[in-house]
């Protein structure tokens, strides 16, 4: 397979969009969540969308086939929520290692249909590390500012699970993302480097993290360029933002980030900001409008979709990024 | 983009640092180090984290770029402190947005501070020290956490004190880092040990240069990196002398920055501009720094005495003298002055009836705004303790006129505010905090009845109901006495005794106390550990309207601190016994370098010369002893208490001449060096064969942990320092015990009679330094000297109390050995009482109290380590072991024995 780093100074990389906006249309019910392996399982399943790929291993290859086909090069695994912490609220942890594994086996399958039928456009699995539910360095109860609900170690070893299944069923990289506390994704990232060196393989790692609102900062309160510089002891394929907001706001934010950073940037913002429904209606030619302003100004190296994005996203922004050359990309910081 | 030739040292808190070429000197604010601020040490022990949370949000409102957290003390449990403080400071984002350097001499707390914190933070520090093995692993675990990381120009052989080995060690670390680890470089940041100039040794001459040319040479050869220090270190030499060291740390920066030094720690307020050193003095001070001349020391001091001179000339003032009476009394009160003390007070019996209104009057006055300063912290007890000097030689030139007027009006009786039995309990000779708390208390108008030291409980009681006192206090140092204590607090209860307890001394704690001593009396109890609460904590017991309240309220807040105490003590594991020996610290006995004593046997030192200890003196126990904490010689320069620091560092280094001019203590000293063996995991055998005596061996038992700890990580005993007799390889041990006290008594009794309280706890205090000084100097005897394993070790002071020899000694009753009975094997072994005339008390206390006494283990692999909690199989078998009853071993273990 073509190297993603070679392809990466040649042209614009495009992402896919959201998973959870595509499987909302399946209007999946409790007994599809539970298919026939857990259907006595203890407490309700619905809403938990990684496990579709166990119980609805169908509808997830579909997703992944319908965002290549709009021409994503990259797919994201089924598997935002998969760790042992965040999988704790159905009671799945022993579930991790299968969940991730078969997430990643299905988008390699479907990827590796799109490779062989296009050789000239590899196309790509990234395997989604999410932020957990939990956060390192912030404290969940406010009389207690000092008290946290998770500790590094712990996350270090949940998120080294989920890293070992996302690569054993097949995950090209691994994309570490939402980052709204930067400890949480550094337990990650330490926990990545341990599985490089037990396993003796370098891996691409994309990092992106959330600025959550109009000041500017993530969730635990960093700058664009603090978050990015706690991040940059790991060597990466490209660092970013997505999530929280959409295309525009993120246009600040990346430009500190596309000044101040060696690697290749991302970015996959949400489809606008959601409306008093909490829906996004952004439309595919709204989005792909503010998109060209990142690659006019040459930006970013990798973008997609976040919350509310679907294929049509997906295919304007595919159709626009062909038309420009990527950020130029140093190889060191 | 940038150039990509230039990488730039990148850190981070919620916003960037970046430290490039361009960027001004990164100044680290280091005031949130318990090792430097004895402010933050105490807020930190009392776990008073709001307030230790303040220091740190002013450092950086006051333009602390980096700040430093360091949490290295023993009494601190330091990984628990790090990793809540740290917690708490994320959560405070005006302290948060700058960078934090996680700082620890202890692998493990860097490492717990580094998973809580997510921004990139410098770790202070790594070196050579432990071998590269160890340099490495910490390093590639540094870089995956993401930090940056000091290195210390420190390796196997020692700490770099020369140009040479400076910048041997660096590019050998650099090399390393970059190379073998993959370390960025310009994460690696070197602190190439600054040390002190114009010390008048030759061999310092060109400290300041070599440090400046190395830098130099790191920034041109090793690309990247940084260069940083601490400043004032440079200017040891003229502590007292702020004008020259200011200049001197102008210049020397001035110098090490143009070589590329870019960051490091410097107090803002001991540095003068460059330009505005008087050219005579930068002059001088560049001839130092830059050693351009021979003389240049000689120099740089005549030039610095005309500097002091001048000082000190516009000191004495005496203007106070035109003021009126009663200011006058309050002055020579707040200053200490008791020169014209007898005549002021003459003027003011004068102008009043009755000579005892002198006292209620002019002096209470002056009293009170010494407790007030006191209790605002504006004055320190050693200024206290001067306080009552004076006041105590006014009372007593009154004394005569007051008895005299008794004789006239009988019916009048003088109401004091309370009295206060104090002791120091039964076994135990240590006394200076108790003298310093009565102090303080006679001086705010409370009769003492101080009983003095080893006082049997009986006495106490008998004593209380005697003189019907209001409060007992009780002292104590060693362990054994905490059970004193608690026995002592029982028998009260017994007797129905109502009078509030209180508890001080360096083993108590409020733990201990809530714990262990207030369920046992249903009265008062109070833990007062520092004599500026004694006062108002008496206060609050004996005053009418605040009694009641007070009591019920203390007790309650025992109770509720003894709750959350026993709820926060974590249940930890333990081993058994056979699972921690099977665990125990392995030494590859063939591969060890064991050499043979070059003088085998016991041998008594008569009669050293005490000059010869002046070096070897750590001061920082010294201030700490007057409530004034900080290392030294950094306190003498703190924000807080360095005026008062220096002040008392120049009266005891008087009294330190005086001892010494007049041969005023006699220093004596038995060491023995001798064949031994480990025998039975634990013991260590002795053998005497050489030495003609009925018993020809003797056996220490050592102790050995037993909480369950990370993998990997061995259960240490003393005896794991010596080669085991299987091993067929024979190793040796040795013993000691040294005191300066012989003398120490007599003179403070002289000084009490005199009534120079002061002068009487300053003697002790500086007897207990010598003491320690003596351990030292002899230490270093014995292993270049006597044993000789360490033939060419070359350590200065600071390296000293740092302990970076090989080799250690600890004493029974200390961490490593906590079993205060060894000493009876020391004492019946080297016939230490016989021979040198140390005595051990029923509480296994040395007497005179200026002694040390332990053991040498020469073995590079030995080092410090504390016993921790042991469970009871350990206890059993200990018992056994010694021929005692387990009973007695479960009462002198008491400390160390693990609840279940």
């Amino acid at each position: 397979m073509s190297n993603i780093q070679d392809i990466l100074k040649e042209r614009i990389l495009v992402l896919d969009g959201a998973m959870g906006t595509m499987l909302q249309r399946y209007k999946f019910t409790e007994e599809d969540f539970r298919g026939e392996r857990f259907k006595d399982w203890k407490s309700p399943l619905q809403g938990n969308n990684d496990l579709l790929s166990l119980t609805q291993p169908k509808a997830i290859a579909e997703v992944h086939r319908k965002y290549f086909e709009a021409g994503a090069d990259i797919v994201e695994t089924n598997t935002f929520s998969g760790t042992t912490i965040a999988m704790a609220d159905y009671g799945m942890e022993e579930l991790v290692y299968d969940l991730n594994f078969e997430s990643a086996r299905i988008a390699k399958e479907v990827a590796n249909e799109f490779t062989k039928r296009e050789p000239h456009k590899p196309r790509f699995v990234a395997g989604s590390i999410g932020p957990t539910n939990k956060t390192a360095s912030m404290s969940p109860d406010v009389n207690d500012p000092g008290y946290r609900a998770v500790s590094f170690d712990e996350l270090r070893l949940a998120y080294k699970q989920q890293v070992e299944a996302l690569l054993d069923g097949g995950s090209d990289l691994l994309l570490v993302e939402t980052i709204f506390d930067t400890l949480n994704a550094k337990a990650a990232l330490f926990a990545i480097e341990e599985v490089k060196e037990e396993r003796g393989v370098e891996l691409p790692i994309m990092v992106s993290g959330t600025i959550t609102d109009a000041s500017g900062r993530t969730l635990s309160g960093q700058t664009a360029e603090a978050f990015l510089i706690s991040i940059s002891h790991i060597p990466i394929l490209s660092v970013g933002f997505n999530c929280a907001l959409g295309a525009n706001q993120l246009v600040p934010h990346l430009e500190v980030i596309s000044a101040k950073t060696g690697h290749a940037v991302s970015a996959h913002p949400n489809a606008g900001l959601p409306n008093a429904f909490g829906e996004y209606d952004e439309t595919p030619q709204q989005m792909a409008e503010q998109i060209k302003e990142y690659v006019e100004k040459g930006l970013v190296n990798i973008v997609g979709g976040c919350c509310g994005t679907t294929p049509e996203h997906i295919k304007a922004i595919a159709d626009l990024v062909k038309q420009f050359t990527p950020r130029g990309i140093k190889d060191k910081n | 983009m940038k150039k990509s030739n230039l990488r730039f040292l990148k850190l981070s808190g919620l916003e960037p640092l970046i430290i490039t070429p361009e960027s001004n000197f990164v100044n680290v604010g280091e005031r949130t180090n318990v090792a430097g601020s004895k402010k933050f040490l105490r807020l930190i022990k009392e776990e008073n984290f709001e307030e230790a949370l303040d220091v740190a949000r002013n450092q950086v409102e006051g333009g602390a770029q980096i700040i430093d957290i360091n949490m290295d003390d023993g009494l601190i449990d330091g990984k628990e402190a790090m990793v809540r403080y740290l917690n708490l400071v994320i959560a405070e984002p005006d302290i948060a947005r700058v960078p934090i350097m996680i700082d620890s001499s202890k692998w493990d707390i860097i490492e717990a501070g580094l998973q809580v914190v997510q921004g990139k933070c410098v770790v202070n520090s790594i070196s050579l020290k432990e071998g590269e093995a160890e340099f490495k692993h910490h390093a590639k675990l540094i870089k995956r956490y993401g930090a940056a990381v000091i290195v210390m120009a420190f390796d196997e052989v020692g700490q770099a004190d020369n140009y040479e080995r400076r910048i041997e060690i660096a590019k050998r670390s650099y090399d390393i880092l970059v190379n073998d680890v993959g370390f960025p470089p310009e994460d690696i940041i070197f602190d190439l040990n600054i040390f002190p100039v114009a010390t008048g040794m030759d061999e310092h001459k060109l400290n300041a240069l070599d440090f400046i040319n190395a830098t130099k040479w790191v920034k041109e050869n090793l690309p990247h990196c940084s260069v940083s220090g601490g400043v004032s270190n440079v200017s040891f030499s003229f502590r007292g002398n702020n004008p020259v060291r200011e200049a001197m740390h102008s210049v020397f920066l001035y110098h090490a920055i143009k070589a590329g030094m870019n960051m490091g720690i410097v107090n803002p307020t001991m540095l003068e501009i460059y330009d505005d050193i008087p050219k005579d003095l930068l002059e001088r001070v560049e001839d130092v720094v830059l050693n351009r001349r021979d003389d240049a020391t000689e120099r740089l001091l005549d030039f610095a005495e005309t500097v002091v001179g001048k000082a000190k000339e516009s000191k004495v003032d005496l203007s106070w003298r035109e003021e009126p009476l009663q200011n006058r009394i309050t002055r020579a009160l707040v200053k200490g002055i008791d020169q014209y003390v007898e005549e002021d007070v003459e003027e003011a019996r004068q102008s009043v009836d009755k000579p005892i209104e002198v006292i209620e009057g002019h002096l209470m006055t002056g009293m009170n705004v010494v407790g007030d300063l006191f209790g605002s912290g504006k004055m320190f007890l050693p200024q206290v303790v001067k306080s009552a000097r004076v006041m105590k030689k006014a009372v007593a030139y009154l004394l005569p006129f007051i008895e005299e007027e008794k004789l006239k009006n009988p019916q009048i009786e003088d109401k004091g505010n309370g009295k206060i039995l104090m002791a120091t309990v039964k076994g135990d000779v240590h006394d200076i905090g108790k003298n310093i708390v009565s102090v303080v208390l006679a001086c705010n108008n409370y009769e003492i009845v101080d009983m003095g030291v080893m006082v049997p409980p009986e006495k106490i009681i008998n004593r209380a109901i005697e003189e019907n006192v209001d409060v007992i206090g009780l002292s104590g140092l060693i362990t054994p006495s905490l059970d004193e204590m608690v026995f002592l607090a029982k028998e009260m209860e017994r007797q129905n005794f109502k009078v509030p307890l209180l508890i001080g001394g360096a083993t108590t704690s409020k733990a201990h106390t809530a714990v262990k001593i207030d369920t046992q009396y249903s009265n008062a109890v109070v833990h007062v550990n520092d004599a500026s609460r004694a006062v108002t904590v008496v206060g609050d017991l004996l005053q009418e309207e605040s009694s009641e309240g007070y009591k019920s309220g203390i007790k309650l807040e025992y109770e509720e601190f003894r709750t959350k105490f026993l709820k926060r003590t974590k249940k930890k594991a333990y081993k058994t016994i056979q699972a921690a020996r099977e665990n125990k610290f392995k030494i590859d006995w063939l591969g060890a370098e064991i050499k043979k004593p070059n003088a085998l046997g016991s041998h008594v030192i008569e009669d050293l010369d005490l000059k010869k200890l002046v070096d070897f003196i750590d001061w920082s126990p010294f201030f700490r002893s007057w409530d004034l904490h900080g290392k030294y010689p950094a306190i003498l320069e703190d924000q807080v208490v360095g005026e008062q620091a220096k002040e008392l560092f120049k009266d005891a280094n008087e009294m330190l001449q005086k001892v010494l001019d007049e041969r005023l203590l006699k220093a004596k000293a038995i060491f023995g060096l001798f064949p031994a063996n480990t025998i039975n995991h634990d013991d260590v055998e002795v053998s005497l064969v050489d030495e003609n005596r009925d018993k020809e061996t003797f056996i220490f038992r050592t102790l050995r942990q037993q909480l369950q700890r990370k993998e990997g990580v061995s259960d240490y005993a003393l005896a794991d320092f010596i080669a085991p007799k299987n091993s067929g390889i024979q190793d040796y041990v040795g013993c000691f015990c040294v005191s300066t006290g012989f003398g120490t008594a007599d003179l403070a009794a002289k000084y009490e009679k005199e009534l120079d309280d002061y002068s009487s706890i300053m003697i002790k205090a500086i007897a207990d330094r010598l003491a320690e000084a003596f351990a030292e100097y002899l230490h270093k005897e014995v292993r270049v000297k006597h044993w000789g394993y360490a033939g060419k070790e070359t350590l200065n002071n600071e390296e000293l109390i740092k302990e970076a020899y090989k080799g250690i000694r600890p004493a029974p009753g200390y961490p490593a050995c906590p079993d205060h009975l060894e000493k009876l094997t020391i004492w019946e072994l080297l016939k230490v009482e016989e021979r040198i005339g140390v005595k051990l008390t029923d509480g296994l206390a040395m007497w005179p109290a200026a002694s040390v006494s332990g053991y040498y283990f020469g073995n590079e692999k030995a080092r410090y380590f504390g016993l921790g909690k042991i469970k009871e199989d350990q206890v059993q078998d200990y018992a056994d072991r010694k021929g005692i009853s387990l009973e007695k071993a479960m009462k002198w273990l008491a400390p160390n024995i693990a609840d279940d």
